[in-house]
Parts: C-alpha cells; structure tokens; sequence
C-alpha cells in the first residue's frame, strides 16, 4: 500500500492526475469508502486492502467529465468494466490514468459475521499482501478467520489475475479460483421446473427494491433507468409479491447481457444477499453455449453477441429441446 | 335455482406480427377463410426486432397466458437482418424464462412468411391448443392483474 | 416478572398465534426479516438485527388503499378496511421499539394516518433486550437503552438458565401476557437475573466504538451553516443513490402514492419512498432537488435537524446500525456526524 501511495502521490506532484480515484479508510476496521485525493495530505486517509471491493469504473463516468486526468485504482477485474465502459463511450481512455493494483480477493463481511464473529473492533491480516488467515478482534473474544472462507463469492470463480487495461501495475496478484464458474448456474439447472421456480420466488421475495443492484453496476449506465421513468408505466417502486420482482430483475439482467462482465457487484451490494449474479451467469453461459465463448470487456474490439448474428444460429425452440 | 356455469378456459394469447410477412400472412389467413381461435390477439410491430423482451413479459404480467413472435424467415427481413437480432434476443429470453422454472411453451418464435396463410393459421391452433394444456399462467401474472 | 423456558417458546408463538397474528423475525433463504409466524417458520430471535426494520408492521413498504372497478357503466370504489384484529410484533429491539415512536411523531400528529393509527392501535409490541451488541450499534447516543426496552412487554434472554423473561409494561402488554399465561411461570426470582444481563448489556455498550458519538451542533440552531457546509460536497461522492440505507431504516417514512392500472380498474396502493432518488417528490414543474448531494444532504439534515427542531429534539435516527452494516459504499449516518465534528461544526463555515 505504501508503494502505491507513493506513486500516487508522485502522479499528483507531476501533473500526470488531477486527482486519485482510491478507498479512504472507514471507521470501522471494514469499510473504506471509495473517494477522491487531490491534495497530499489526503493520502494519511489513504487504504487498500481486503476490504476494498468496489468497483471503481463505474464512478469513472462521473470522474471523466471533470478537468484534467484522473488515476483511478483498478483491480483485475474492475479493468474488464472500464474497458466495456470504454467500447461503450461512456468513459474516456485520456482522462483516466489507470493503475492496476494487485488483489488477492476481496473479503465479504457478512462471511465474517456469518462464522459466528460479533462485535468486530479490528481486524488484522487484510492487507494485500497479509498472511491466509484474519485475526480479528471482538468485545467477546479474538478469532481466526481463514481468508479464503471470508471472500466475496465472485472471487471464488475470479477471472484471473491479468489487467485488461492499465497504465502500470503495482502489487502482486494472486488467483483465488477454486471453483466452477457456472457451478452455481448448472445446480440450478439440474432442479424441476417447479424447484427453480420456488427457488427464485423465495430468492427474490426478499427484494426491496432499493436498486442498490443497478446502482452499482458499471453495465447499468443508462442516464435514466426504465424502472425509474415515469413516462412508461413499467416504472416501479412497490415491492409487490408478485412477478414485478422477477421482470425487473431479469429485464435488468437482459439489458446487461452481452454487456456484464460478471464482476459481481450486484451480489456484493445486496442487502439481502439475493444471489443476483445468477442471472447474469446464466446469460453468459447461454451466450457462451449458444454463440461461441465470449467475455464482456476482455477484447474491446470484439463484436458483443447480443449485436452480431450468424445465419445458422439456434432457433428459440432449441430451449424447449434442450431439456 | 342456480345453474352452475361450466367455465371453459379460454386463453389470452398475445401475437405479436411483423408489419412486413406475418402480419401480411394472417391477413392471407383471412381472405383464405382459414380458421385460427379469435383468442389470439395480433399486435402488428414494424419488424420482429422491435420487440423488447420487456414487451413479452409485460404481456405475461398483464394477464397473456401465451405470447407468440412472428416475422420474416431468417434471410427474408425487410431489413435484412432484423430478426437475427430477435432470434437471439428471445433465444436468451426464452432460456432465462425456462431458468426461473416458467413452463416452457408459453413462448414461441416462428418464422412466417407473407405467402403462409396456411402456416399463420396452423402455427396459431397449434400454440393455442398448447396453451389450453398448459392451462392459464400463474407464474408470470401479476395478481393485481386478476379479479 | 414472567419466564419461559426457550425450548417452550414454539408452543408460546402457537397460543400467541392462535388469538392474534404474530410478526417476528423468520430467517428466509438465510436473511433474517420479521415476518408471519407458522409452524415450519425458521424462527431467529438470537440474530441481533433484521435486515429490514420492524417499521414494516405498521407502516407496509407496500399497502393498497383502495380499488376502483368498472363494472359496465358503474365504478365502485372499494376502501381497504382498517386493521381491526389484534396483532403482536414478537423480538423487537430497543432501538426498534423507539424507531416506531419517531414514526409515531410523523403519523399520529393531525392530520392523523388512519391506516397507521390502526395498526398502533391494535398492535403489540414485545422487544428483548440486546444479548450481544455489535460494533455498529449506537443506540445510546439517542438515549435509547438496549438494556431496558421501552415496549409493551420488554424481554431478557437468560442464557445461563435457557430462559427467556418478560415484563409487561403496559396494559396491552398485561393482556397479552394474561391471554398465554398458562405458558408462563411467574417468577420474581429472575429480577437478580435480569439485572445481571442489563448491566452487562451496558458494559458492552460502554465499549462499543461509536458509543460515544457527540452530537454536538446537530439541532435546529445551525441548520443554515450545516445546509451550506463544504463537508457535504466530499462526503456525498460514494453514494450511489440507492435506496439501501432508506429501506433499512427504522424511522424512514416518506412514501410515495401511485396508481397501478388492473384489468378492470385501478389500484391505488402507496410504497416507500427514497429521498436517495432521482424522482422523489417529483413535480410537474421539474424536482426540488436536482443533484444528488442535495438529496444525500437532505436525508441526513432531515434526521439529524429538521426533525429535532420540530420535534422537540427527538432525532429521527435511533442507533441501530442497519445503514451502517447495509450500505453499499460503506457510508453511513456515522461518518456523517464524525466529518462534522472533525471540520468543528457547521459554525464556523
């Protein structure tokens, strides 16, 4: 961290950035907050660790519309949404330095909470180049926490530790895969019809259409959403149980397809842990299975599937005969 | 006394007809005097790449039991490539729907050209006989649409 | 002073529920909300918060008011009818409990909410103490005591004897406990008990990192300083302008009324609203406020001045935390109060 606060700030003394798109430190030991630097005395509040899972390349849209460059901070997979963003013309590559920092998966603190861990004064061993296990420390009692049990579900299927696109890369990188991507999306598969259908009714009862999923999106970018116009009457705010919850969430997974690169934020976001990448995995693996492999944001050249077609493509009844 | 009414189900399908071959091809259905159940409802769209999937689902959630897209056959577009696009789109769509455990004929995609009169009727007795096996759609109605 | 063994407490909702609906928190596909209780509900009164706030009993993120149909040539209005059986909201916490007293504040000053009166009206509230306050709880700072919950029956879990002792506090709290008191043991014996678990209760708040917040300079005194403030301009950059932090909320109250067109009719229902989006309060002349620092600035100048300054400086933020372990961007009520109190209040800005 030390390292890359140096070179951040020799950005800023050099003119290369205006400003540093980073994480300050929180007041908890868990929760920096993504923020700007623009002076150097920022920096004291400066962090990187475990616990800085956000997904910068979305603020990136705002960040390219004021003056001068600005250096933003990019995990691996955070490149594969500013270079989709970029294919997109929503960010500019001229005003975005780019750093490619190091990442060995991002910690989830309800994985934490959820072996048993109450009342969390500090944590130790977040660093990005900490030892495998937390020690965190609690009003009731120290813990070891191993750190691949408390990771973000999506880097248990990361996509690897090379950047997409950057300027230069500090820190070290680490793959964290140790599982099937689509794992999760062939179990579900493999239920009855009325399994899955009972699975996401329970799953998606639980939505209260905060639209902290879209917000956080880097795909989700429209000015504004078709849920939030009211000049259609799709515009929704109640969270009815009915099907509203299913439409909205597979209308926005639609709208993402070909588009998402699965970098997981939906899910990190939720606040009732609705495992909201499924969607998004499974346009994917359709995409993938249908059209030839294909990953958002690896190739910014590369035609997206959803606006390209082949004159032998599978008709929409292969659905029905697939089983 | 009270004769108590035997309520046949009568499904509500939705079809929507590209301006250019199917929407054509009903019309040939009817100067044909082919016959297809009036419970299918056309809704004409310049072509089949018109529809959003959100059109499909807002059918479902309004109360459609089945929704059907017709266009020009793959080749055949009056814009030459338009339906490539929708064969994509609802090939997803329909695989998304089959994911969250929609039963899967409630949706179809056929190709139907402006010559196809026959095949307009056909294809329409067909998916509505489907639809009466499958009965009426709970999964994807909003309640509040019911009554 | 009443106890309960906690392996009888399934038979204690059972008699609840039998007489009146029963609210409590039900883990669902692994989160924890207060819910219906049944048979098979997976009943998590140790969990310490819900994911969403109890406000839901009283105040629906989501309720219809009245149906119109059109039958022929005649419209019929249908109002939906009051709430007229009584209900219980079991495994609330202290903060909860003062979450409804601020929305209390807002529905029962005239004009009175007649739907959220009569849901007050005929509910009961019974809250437990906080076995095991977190890092994120700071209910203290508004004068709310964990330890001591304010409801119609308060509640201690005693872990040592598997017990789980209730105090009714009011009359409604007196009838619910006489209507299952053949559950129940009378025991005066667990006050020593009750006493031990309070006072560890507020040891550990003692030790909790935000305990000791000041809210200094936060009343309606310096509303025109703390609107201008710079601070603002930094600290609303995060925020995503999701709703999170507003669902979440115990005291959030401001909702939205719209119409949904059915087969035959209209439903008029009203939901939640959040001062986080880009349409709130949306007016044919355009929004009040157009950016979203101003809506971030308003949410938090709601809770933290407008509120006390009409209110008799009761905030409308109880302590509980729900922003603090839910929000997306890991910003909260809390950074808010500690960036004004770094920058030395609004005053001399």
């Amino acid at each position: 961290m030390q390292e890359l606060i140096k070179r951040a700030k020799e950005l800023l003394a050099d003119g290369t950035a205006a400003r540093v798109l980073g994480w300050r430190r929180g007041d908890l030991p868990y929760n920096p907050e993504p923020a700007f630097f623009e002076k150097e005395e920022d920096f004291d509040q400066f962090v990187y660790d475990g616990f800085c899972g956000a997904n910068l390349s979305k603020m990136m849209i705002e960040a390219c519309k004021l003056e001068g460059k600005t250096a933003v901070c990019l995990k691996p997979c955070d490149t594969y949404s500013f270079n989709q963003l970029l294919k997109e013309h929503r960010v500019d590559r001229e005003k975005a330095y780019i750093i490619g920092v190091g990442c060995r998966g991002k910690l989830d603190i309800e994985k934490i909470r959820a072996q048993g861990v109450k009342g969390i004064q500090g944590v130790s061993g977040a660093e990005i180049d900490g030892p495998d296990e937390l020690q965190v420390q609690t009003i009731y009692g120290d813990k070891t926490v191993p750190y691949a049990s408390a990771m973000l579900g999506r880097c248990h299927v990361c996509k690897g530790k090379e950047h997409m696109i950057c300027d230069e890369i500090i820190g070290e990188s680490r793959e964290t895969q140790d599982a099937d991507r689509f794992d999760e999306v062939r179990a579900i598969e493999a239920m009855s019809p009325e399994e899955r259908f009972a699975y996401f009714k329970k799953e998606l009862s639980k939505c209260i259409r905060c639209n902290a999923c879209r917000n956080a999106c880097p795909a989700c970018s429209c000015r504004k959403c078709v849920f939030d116009s009211n000049k259609f009457d799709s515009a929704q705010k109640a969270n009815v149980d009915s099907f509203e919850e299913k439409m909205f969430h597979v209308i926005r997974a639609f709208h993402v397809a070909g588009r998402c690169t699965d970098c997981g934020e939906c899910s990190r976001v939720c606040p009732q842990g609705i495992p909201l990448h499924l969607f998004n995995r499974k346009f994917i693996k359709d995409i993938d299975e249908l059209y030839g492999e294909f990953q958002a944001g690896k190739d910014p050249e590369a035609k997206s599937p959803l606006t390209d077609y082949r004159f032998e493509d599978a008709e929409p009844g292969i659905v029905g005969k697939r089983g | 006394m009270q004769v108590e009414e035997k309520k046949e189900f009568r499904p509500k399908i939705v079809a929507f007809c590209c301006n250019w071959c199917s929407y054509a091809g009903a019309d040939l259905a009817g100067s044909s005097r082919l016959v297809y159940p009036a419970d299918v409802k056309i809704i004409r769209v310049p072509c089949s790449c018109r529809v959003n999937p959100m059109f499909i689902l807002r059918a479902f959630e309004r109360g459609a039991d089945g929704v059907i897209l017709c266009g020009c056959h793959p080749g055949d577009c009056h814009y030459t490539t338009g339906n490539f696009y929708a064969r994509r789109r609802m090939t997803l769509l329909f695989s998304m729907l089959d994911f969250i455990g929609v039963e899967n004929g409630r949706t179809r995609v056929e190709w139907v050209s402006a010559a196809e009169g026959a095949k307009f009727s056909a294809t329409m007795n067909e998916f509505v006989e489907k639809i009466r096996s499958l009965g009426e759609n709970v999964r994807l109605g909003d309640l509040r649409c019911r009554n | 002073m009443y106890k309960i063994a906690k392996k009888d407490l399934q038979a204690l909702f059972r008699a609840i529920a039998a007489e009146r609906e029963l609210y409590l928190p039900v883990r669902t596909a692994g989160q924890v909300n207060f819910a219906a209780w049944d048979e098979d509900a997976d009943v998590a009164l140790d969990v310490l918060k819900t994911v969403k706030s109890p406000k839901d009993a009283f105040f629906p993120q989501f309720e219809t008011l009245y149906t119109c149909r059109r039958e022929g040539k005649k419209l019929q209005i249908q109002p939906e009818a009051l709430k007229e059986k009584e209900f219980v909201v079991f495994g609330m916490r202290a903060c909860d409990v003062q979450g409804v007293k601020v929305l209390d504040k807002v529905f029962l000053s005239d004009p009175v909410d007649s739907y959220y009166a009569a849901r007050r009206e005929h509910g009961i509230l019974v809250a437990i103490a906080c076995h095991e306050p977190e890092e994120s709880c700071f209910c203290k700072v508004f004068g709310v005591d964990a330890a001591a919950p304010d409801a119609d029956v308060a509640g201690w879990m005693l872990n040592e004897t598997g017990e789980l002792a209730l105090r009714p506090l009011t009359e409604k709290g007196e009838r619910l406990i006489a209507s299952v008191k053949s559950l129940l043991v009378e025991a005066e014996d667990a006050q020593a008990a009750v006493e031990k678990e309070q006072e560890q209760i507020r040891a550990i708040v003692e030790k909790l990192p935000y305990a000791h917040l000041s809210l200094e300079g936060w009343d309606g005194g310096a509303t025109e300083a703390r609107f201008n403030s710079p601070v603002w301009e930094t600290l609303y950059k995060p925020c995503l302008a999701c709703g999170t932090c507003t669902f979440v909320c115990p005291t959030c109250q401001c909702y939205d009324i719209k119409d949904y067109q059915t087969a035959d009719g209209v439903q008029r229902y009203r939901c939640w609203d959040s001062c986080m989006y880009s349409d709130f309060t949306l007016m044919a002349a355009g929004n009040n406020r157009t950016t979203q620092l101003q809506r971030f600035r308003q949410r938090f100048m709601h809770k933290l001045v407008y509120f006390p300054a009409n209110n008799d400086g009761m905030y409308s933020c109880v302590g509980c935390g729900r922003c603090v372990e839910k929000c997306p961007s890991s910003l909260n009520i809390v950074k808010v109060i500690k960036a004004f109190e770094k920058q030395g209040g609004g005053e001399n800005v």
